[in-house]
């Protein structure tokens, strides 16, 4: 049975909202599929706005993968912002996909991707403006499943009341491999009912079904386990990894949006994982080992990509971009492609050296030198080897004189706040570091119109890193350390306008790291929140911190945890996390010892990247069966044959 | 290593050999493109289309499209006209044909011609406009057409970027007739391109004042023609 577009009553609305064009889809690239001629239907959301979600490079290659097969049909949905939604509650329109106009509850799945934990309570919106129901035990046949993704999942507890499944991971042969147990069961008149369904995603392995697995609590609100709680189910749900991505080249021609978006850009995935072993970064723990895409592939689809977007910038994405074994060949083949063609090559990296200088150098020959950025994320020496992000501050002044010498005017170095064993010194180092690099740039270039900017958040410990069981730092010493470094990047008035600041409260850092770093509990404090009106939470003009102070006080009255439980109480070794069932393969007591090691009294241990130095058994390859794959392949980029889209200017 | 202050290296941009001026719509969906959004769907477009468009020196090269004054986010159009410099020669139609499949639908490449004329603002005085007023009679609207015709002046205030400003409806207006909708009351009116412009949703707030016409829901409002008020009306450039 065919379901009906929204489009008509969602018109006559739009002309009443904020940016329109959002909601009405019909963009370069995007997809409509007769709903009819397919058997398996996903509805693919990313629980925020369009601008910031139409450009997420995961759910791009999902909505390509999904829509290349026969029989499958994949939209888009995103939140809409709540002058939308007031509109949509009145008129009883529902939770719309923007390529069909849809009602996402017609779906088979709702895949959501949560890069953070801030989107939870918009999933609750779309769930509710789709008429599913919020809990997973109230749905039926005749609802979605859903289906979860992203960083955030690898911790989906707070939400695991919500969700039907979640997949930790690479998604490309995942959303595949779900795809074909829908249709199986579709095509066996759904034995089972929608247990039946989750059973056998369980089953797998490798999809994680919340509702199958128990969790007990000990007196003190400590959990005593997780277990299943149903036959067939495993005990420990393990993340996918995509091996050799030159086999999965997307995406090759994403949705080219009308609306203005976050990142206007054709983004290729130059590798995946990153083995930096910086403790606070999830993102470089869970997507382990380092698997690259080789030159050539890279080549390829940059052209592709920018011959069907007509994107005026590449971006060459990774964690830490500077470190592909052969970023020297792609960046110089790319640049000469590309020259005369007004397009533009970014490197997103967060390596402090001055390779990484030479780098951007050579991406901006032919254009401005305005800004580069670089991550020390620690103040002081002392602070970076906790994190084990090792550069000592004469590499740092190094570097940045370097990029200044090279006719960059403007730095941004990234800070953080809060980290394990800080002290108000340690933040104060980077008044004094700021200082010394404007100093040191001023000599080298006989300038004074260069300028430093200082941007700094609040940490939040992450599942699955080495601090995941550190304490958080509370918000109001944050802000009192954020106040300090501020005073004290004024208070020398001969930099005092060569160095800029930006900085973020504690209080929102609080609330991430407890959502973060919850269990199954934390969901009622989302659900009051989100009843309370919570929404857009990653958004400071929508975040309430009272709001979510509130919600945590009443949903865990009468329990011995709150929202200092959660967040600012360190763990200990004995102690089940709420995740420990979930597994990335990382080895539990190598991450114990990376962390004692980090707060050692006499000093912080360093551990060195894998992919130069011997294998130190983080665990991930031997759980997974998984390897390091890096070049170099001694291939080029040619560029007679890599054909630039149209020599234009210059 | 020293670029301070350096010009950008590399050669000068290649010279306009061919000027070409575009009608194109904005219909469906895109009518709630802004003139921002339609822009960026050009400069990909063209991209896209394989055209090769002059750029401007210095070290943000610029595409040298130019815009009129474009029909406001939520009004569709039939209208709407650019100018564009190309470093080589292409025939007008290959350029429409390109350039209409390299956008998305609903913004619609109606007409591409050779014209090195720009688009000085002498060259589009006023506008043809279609208003449907939902749920409204031509029998209602009739005699409110009339009563604001019959004004001298029709003060109308708007928030605007750059603040609440006034203008007089009424003397924007050229011509304006009433003739039945499928959905309600249909006007078509000629405006004049005044500086603050006068919107067609202006208009109707001027007719606001002076009836109790107030539609179902929002009017559909449509741009038909532009270019110089002539004795017969909108002459398109």
């Amino acid at each position: 049975m065919s379901v009906e577009s929204v489009y008509p009553r969602l018109e006559p609305l739009l002309p009443l909202v904020r940016k329109p064009v959002q909601y009405v889809g019909g963009e370069v690239n995007s997809v409509l599929k007769e709903w009819d001629e397919t058997d398996v239907r996903w509805a693919l959301l990313y629980p925020d706005a369009y601008e910031v979600g139409q450009p997420n490079q995961g759910l791009a290659i999902l909505y390509e993968v999904l829509n290349s097969q026969p029989g499958v049909l994949a939209e888009r949905t995103y939140s809409v912002w709540p002058d939308l939604e007031r509109l949509m509650r009145s008129r009883g329109i529902p939770q719309f996909t923007v390529d069909g106009h849809r009602p996402v509850g017609a779906f088979d799945i709702l895949g959501v991707s949560f890069p953070t934990e801030l989107g939870y309570t918009n999933l609750l919106t779309a769930l509710d403006l789709a008429g599913i129901p919020l809990f997973s035990s109230e749905r039926t046949v005749a609802h979605p499943l859903v289906i979860a993704g992203g960083h955030a999942v690898f911790n989906p507890e707070p939400i695991a009341d919500f969700l039907d499944a979640a997949v930790l991971g690479d998604g490309e042969e995942a959303v595949l491999q779900i795809t074909r147990l829908v249709r199986e069961w579709k095509a066996a008149g759904r034995p089972g009912g929608r247990d039946g369904l989750l059973a056998s995603l369980a089953a797998t392995g490798a999809v994680y079904v919340p509702r199958f697995y128990d969790v007990a609590y000990l007196p003190d609100g400590r959990i005593e386990r997780v277990v299943p709680n149903r036959p067939g189910v495993p005990a420990s749900v393990r993340k996918h990894t995509l091996l050799d991505l030159d086999a999965w080249p997307y995406p090759r021609a994403p949705v080219v949006p009308v609306a203005e978006t976050v990142h206007e850009r054709y983004s290729v995935e130059i590798f995946r994982g990153c083995t930096r072993g910086c403790r606070f970064c999830q993102a470089g723990m869970i997507t382990r080992p380092v698997r690259e895409r080789s030159i050539t592939t890279i080549g390829k689809m940059v052209e592709g990509g920018v011959r069907a977007t007509g994107f005026t910038e590449v971006g060459l994405l990774s964690l830490s971009s500077a470190d592909h074994s052969e970023i020297n060949e792609i960046a110089s083949g790319l640049a000469d492609c590309y020259e005369g063609t007004n397009t533009g090559l970014s490197l997103p990296s967060t390596r402090v050296d001055a390779f990484n200088v030479a780098l951007a150098n050579e991406l901006s020959r032919n254009g401005r030198r305005s800004g580069l950025t670089f991550a020390p994320e620690g103040g002081s020496e002392r602070m970076r080897a906790v994190i084990n992000k090792m550069v000592t501050e004469e590499d740092l002044i190094r570097t940045v004189t370097t990029a200044y010498s090279s006719g960059w005017r403007q730095v941004k170095l990234y800070f953080m706040c809060g980290l394990p064993t800080e002290t108000d010194e340690d933040v104060l180092a980077i008044a004094d570091l700021a200082r010394k690099v404007i100093a040191a740039g001023r000599e080298a270039t006989g300038r004074r119109d260069i300028r430093c900017t200082v941007s700094i958040g609040g940490f939040v410990p992450k599942p699955h890193t080495p601090f995941q069981w550190a304490a958080q730092c509370p918000p109001e010493v944050v802000d009192r350390r954020l106040r300090a470094l501020g005073d004290a990047l004024r208070a020398d008035r001969a930099y005092g306008k060569s160095i800029g600041y930006r900085y973020h409260d504690g209080s929102p850092s609080l609330v991430e790291g407890l959502l973060s770093r919850g269990d199954r509990r934390v969901g009622r404090v989302i659900l009051a929140a989100w009843r309370d009106g919570a929404r857009f939470d990653g958004w400071s003009e929508y975040f309430s911190f009272g709001r979510w102070v509130d919600a945590a006080a009443r949903a865990l009255a009468g329990e011995p945890v709150d929202l200092d439980w959660y967040t600012t109480r360190e763990r200990d070794y004995g102690e089940v996390l709420p995740w420990d069932h979930l597994d990335a393969g990382l080895d539990r007591d190598w991450l114990w010892g990376d962390w004692r090691s980090a707060v050692a009294p006499e000093g912080a241990g360093e551990v060195e990247d894998c992919r130069w130095t011997p294998c130190y058994e983080c665990g991930v390859c031997s759980a997974m069966g998984t390897q390091i794959q890096t070049g170099p392949t001694g291939e080029r980029l040619d560029g007679r044959r890599l054909l630039p889209v149209v020599a234009t200017g210059r | 290593m020293s670029v301070s202050k350096a010009a950008p290296r590399g050669d000068a941009p290649q010279p306009a050999v061919q000027h070409l001026l575009v009608r194109y719509a904005k219909r469906g969906k895109m009518r709630f493109a802004s003139h921002r959004d339609v822009a960026r769907a050009f400069e990909r477009g063209v991209r896209r289309a394989g055209l090769p468009v002059a750029h401007s020196a210095g070290f943000t090269p610029h595409p040298k499209i130019s815009y009129a004054g474009g029909a406001p986010t939520g009004v569709a159009s039939e209208a709407e006209y650019l100018s564009l410099a190309l470093t080589s020669r292409y025939e007008a139609d290959t350029v429409r044909e390109r350039l209409d499949a390299a956008l998305p639908d609903g913004i619609d490449v109606i007409a591409v011609t050779e014209d090195a004329g720009g688009l000085p603002a002498s060259r589009l005085t006023a506008s043809e406009w279609q208003v449907i007023l939902p749920g409204v009679t031509p029998e209602a609207a009739a005699p409110a057409v009339e009563k604001f015709l019959a004004l001298e002046h029709a003060p109308v205030e708007r928030l605007t970027s750059k603040g609440m400003r006034r203008m007089d409806a009424r003397s924007a207006v050229a011509e304006m007739s009433v003739a039945p909708a499928p959905s309600g009351a249909m006007l078509r009116m000629v405006v004049r391109h005044t500086v603050p412009a006068v919107r067609p949703d202006d208009v109707l707030t001027a007719l606001r004042e002076v009836s109790d016409v107030v539609p179902a829901a929002p009017p559909l409002m449509t741009r038909l023609a532009q270019g110089a008020l002539g004795e017969s009306g909108v002459v398109a450039p």
